[in-house]
């Protein structure tokens, strides 16, 4: 990989002043970077080589496209800026952490996941963040919107204070612009044996265990998590603890132990390891969790039932 | 180097279902997954999924369902070991704790769907995806089964033979995001490619960003034949500023379809005089299209979805999501007012040419759900058939690749099972654009002859692509991904036409062309999601140039294809299945029959009316 870092530096001069030439242009000056632009020698030689080919078919479509996107900023009756957080610790002027501004034409019903598409796409193919499904199931991205943790998918422009502030979830580690680590995240849930365990299972092959619709009701809210992590972001506890379980993986631990397919002997074990000393009784109940949970998850009730459940069974061996 | 038995790659439904099974089989498997896999794809299926399990239903019914859904395009063989197995993959799935919607007495509720003749998809609210997603990664995590997860898989690494039945593969290279790591992955038994989806090559879809048909296309470039790649499921009920997907257990529930005029025109304009909303999905899609170019569609553009009859109490019940999404993405209170929908790309019946083990005709190299074609939805896939579908072909694929002993297979593959040459003639060659030596292109097959140097070799291959790629000065690949969705959207669409067909094989190939001069401006080795997107366009690339190859091959009217100079099913020429071929790079068309008489029943095609 040491001949990658030489090459990395050098093909990095180029694409820094691609990107400061697009993001300048589409955004009037108004970059926070305050790069400065330098004009880039264009290719003059009488012999056109490959190269110079796609350079100059390059410079076009770029040129097309930040003309596409001038158009539509022009011709649109709003533009909303996004000041965006950009940090790559590989990459000369984006090691150190700053904020890049992008003025996106809006239409009603356009979400944070759009306008971040729209400037990725046209202004800067170097803004990374995670997203898939763009519907709030696959989880991949929440950020820190206006200072709030909510998935930017779901969160409509409309609904926020201009111009959008746009950072990484807060508390995790940063590994580019929007993208944070999630290992710790991941980690927690796995701590709580996050697998249904019954005691047995029914004889007949093709039949099914028996759940009333009342305990499928008791567990249904907490089912529909997404790992998305916002909860784990906006809870202070984790951010002072962080062998504390956090929200999610509480109410991972919850969608098993309430479930009354599984036996009492492992719901006992699954209340031992709540009750650790990073486990739930580490929760202060400030309700940060469930305000920012974008599948409504009524979190912080969950670890408080978790809490009661946990002193009737301890009261049990008394 | 990493080494395991099998390998799956790709972790929604059917990876994690192939994972567990080729473990309890006794391998050592490893998943490599570009998402981490509770970000799957399968997350976002809303409706259910199908199995006979009530004693009044029966499998040889849910077996001919399936067959008439598919317009006798699907394979019996398929279709039979389908029915048979999904009820015993439900209750696995119950007893692995899926939170299934219950009835008063604890048992599985099941619904009533499109083109089913009993109510047989057992479903979790609106959200059996996500239900049946976590709940099989809660199994993976329980067995230890090893994620690699945020690799992306670019290649599979098979030896270098003329004839790909004589190929075998080895294992596959793999690009970590987050480090920019490329490393070999050597499969002792097996590869399974799970990819899902390719939705990305339309630009009107349910799928996600991530459904960028990189199986298919790893697969194709392998020397595997793509199967039937011109049936392209439109689901009628999308939303049409983002393509978030309404389910279909909205109609299932009762929800009506209504036009400009208010009319039922499911009824009133005698689309589907029985079943009305619940025909099958091409039938409805295809309402909608004509309601819409007839001047009877909401702003020229779509349908509405009404639910309000069903009540709140009802509606919260069973389709509370559907509230959500509603309101999310469309600003729209589902229990207030009618929700606008139009047909979107949803699912890809086509896919890998496999048996109904999972196996292509290349030694080692399986597939199975939405990449693979085993051939079980044939030309139209019902509602609910695709998730047990992943439970059933990816647990079948999992034990063959980790050395299970099952019966012979009864599908062939490859050009062992070919039937006739194919006869299309496109307005520009079809395949490979520019120097086979060009890194960048990434045939990506077949690249040694030295079995035991396969995967080092594909390694040394990917590794100078992505440094090409992100080296040297060109364009970025967004603007070719969005001109070649737009193609596809304008082309090869619902209502598909000659000329149009024809339109788009000349403008994939211009696409490809402006392929040859892309770079990725990111040069960064952390996670450069620059360099994968202009991976992931030259994989859709291949599979748009597929779908509409076999598109204006098949001069017919079946199932979800429609053709304006051809309006009728054909079954005396057309009981055959579009293949195709890579050839290294100049593509192969032929045909291989369907297989029509199964052990239960044979299966007469019949006219299909719903």
């Amino acid at each position: 990989m040491s001949t990658h870092a030489d090459d990395t530096a050098e093909s990095e001069e180029s694409t820094a002043d691609e990107v400061t030439e697009a993001s300048a242009g589409a955004t009037e000056g108004a970059s926070e970077g305050a790069r400065t632009t330098e004009a880039t020698g264009g290719a003059t030689g009488v012999e056109e080589s490959p190269g110079d080919r796609r350079r100059a078919e390059r410079r076009e479509r770029t040129d097309r496209l930040r003309e596409e996107a001038a158009t539509a900023v022009a011709e649109a009756e709003e533009t909303v800026a996004l000041k965006i957080f950009r940090f790559d610790p590989e990459v000369a002027d984006k090691a150190a952490p700053r904020f890049d501004t992008f003025h996106v034409p809006y239409h009603k019903g356009m979400t944070v996941l759009d306008a971040l598409i729209y400037a990725r796409d046209h202004y800067d193919s170097t803004l990374t963040f995670r997203h898939s499904c763009r519907q709030a199931v696959c989880g991949s991205d929440a950020l820190f919107i206006n200072g709030s943790q909510r998935l930017a998918c779901k969160t409509q422009l409309g609904d926020l204070s201009w111009p959008v502030r746009v950072e990484p979830l807060p508390h995790q580690e940063v590994v580019k612009d929007l993208v944070v680590d999630m290992e710790h995240f991941y980690d927690q849930m796995d701590a709580v044996e996050p697998f249904f365990d019954p005691d047995e299972l029914p004889d007949g092959d093709l039949e099914e265990q028996r759940q009333s619709p009342e305990n499928r009701e008791t567990v249904k809210l907490s089912t529909r998590c997404i790992w998305c992590g916002a909860c784990m972001s906006s809870c202070n506890i984790a951010a002072g603890d962080n062998q504390y379980l956090g929200p999610a993986a509480i109410n991972k631990a919850y969608r098993f132990a309430m479930d009354e397919r599984e036996g009492e002997e492992r719901k006992e074990q699954r209340l031992r390891i709540l009750e650790q000393e990073h486990g739930v009784w580490r929760c202060q109940t400030q309700f940060s969790c469930t305000e920012v949970c974008p599948k409504d998850i009524p979190l912080t009730e969950h670890i408080q039932e978790l809490k009661r459940e946990a002193i009737k069974s301890n009261l049990k061996f008394w | 180097m990493y080494e395991h038995d099998v390998i799956v790659v790709g972790a929604g439904g059917a990876g994690l279902r192939a994972a567990i099974a080729a473990h309890e089989e006794g391998a050592d498997v490893a998943l490599v997954t570009k998402l981490h896999p509770v970000r799957s794809h399968t997350g976002a299926a809303e409706g259910g999924i199908n199995a006979a399990l009530h004693p009044e239903d029966s499998k040889d019914l849910h077996a001919y369902d399936t067959m008439k859904g598919s317009d006798y395009l699907g394979d019996a063989p398929a279709i039979e070991t389908f029915a048979e197995k999904a009820p015993e993959e439900v209750i696995q799935l119950e007893h692995w704790g899926m939170p299934f919607s219950r009835e008063e007495d604890g048992t599985v509720s099941q619904r009533p769907f499109g083109g089913l003749s009993y109510p047989r998809t057992t479903y979790a609210g609106a959200e059996t995806g996500h239900h049946m997603l976590h709940t099989m990664y809660e199994q993976v995590v329980k067995r230890g089964i090893e994620v690699y997860d945020e690799w992306y898989v670019t290649r599979a690494a098979v030896t270098d033979e003329d004839d790909p039945s004589e190929r075998t593969c080895h294992g596959v290279v793999a690009y970590e995001i987050r480090t920019g790591e490329i490393a070999g992955f050597r499969a002792r038994d097996g590869v399974i490619l799970a990819t899902g989806g390719l939705g990305q090559a339309f630009d009107h879809t349910t799928n996600a960003v991530a459904n960028t048909g990189d199986g298919p296309a790893i697969a194709y470039r392998a020397g595997v034949p793509l199967e039937d790649m011109e049936f392209v499921q439109f689901h009628p009920t999308t939303l049409p500023s983002t393509g978030v997907l309404i389910s279909e257990g909205v109609r299932g529930e009762g929800g009506i379809l209504y036009n400009d005029d208010e009319e039922r025109f499911m009824f009133e304009h005698g689309y589907a005089n029985n079943e009305g909303e619940l025909a099958s999905r091409d039938v409805v899609s295809r309402a909608e299209l004509t309601e819409v170019n007839e001047g009877r569609g909401i702003e020229d553009e779509y349908v509405h979805l009404d639910m309000r009859h069903l009540g709140e109490e009802r509606i919260v019940d069973r389709l509370e999501n559907i509230l959500h999404l509603a309101e999310d993405f469309e600003g729209v209170d589902g229990l207030d007012e009618p929700m606008p929908v139009k047909p979107g790309q949803h699912y890809q019946m086509g896919g890998i040419e496999v048996d109904e083990y999972g196996e292509t005709c290349v030694s080692g190299l399986y597939a199975a759900g939405e990449a693979a074609c085993v051939s079980l939805h044939g030309a139209n896939r019902l509602g609910g058939n695709a998730l047990p579908e992943l439970l059933v072909f990816g647990g079948l694929a999992g034990r063959h690749a980790a050395g299970a002993d099952l019966e012979e297979p009864k599908i062939g593959t490859g050009k062992a099972a070919k039937s006739e040459d194919g006869d299309v003639e496109p307005p520009v060659e079809p395949g490979m654009v520019g120097d086979p030596e060009d890194p960048v292109l990434a045939d990506g097959g077949a690249v040694t002859e030295d079995p035991a140097g396969v995967v080092e070799s594909a390694l040394e291959a990917e590794e100078t692509r992505v440094e090409t790629l992100l080296e040297r000065d060109g364009v970025n690949h967004a603007e070719v991904r969005a001109d070649l969705q737009e193609t596809m959207t304008d082309y090869v669409n619902v209502f598909r036409r000659e000329a149009g067909l024809e339109q788009a094989l000349r403008e994939i190939r211009e696409a490809r062309e402006a392929y040859q001069d892309v770079a990725v401006e990111d040069p960064s080795r952390t996670y450069n999601t620059d360099l994968i997107h202009t991976i992931e366009t030259r994989n859709l690339l291949d599979v748009a140039e597929a779908i509409a190859l076999g598109a204006l091959a098949r001069e017919e009217f079946r199932g979800a294809h429609w053709r304006a100079e051809h309006q009728e099913r054909k079954d005396d020429e057309w009981l055959k299945h579009t293949m195709l071929s890579w050839e290294g790079g100049t593509p192969e068309l032929y045909y291989k029959p369907v297989i029509l008489e199964g052990e239960e029943q044979t299966y007469e095609p019949k006219e299909r009316s719903y």
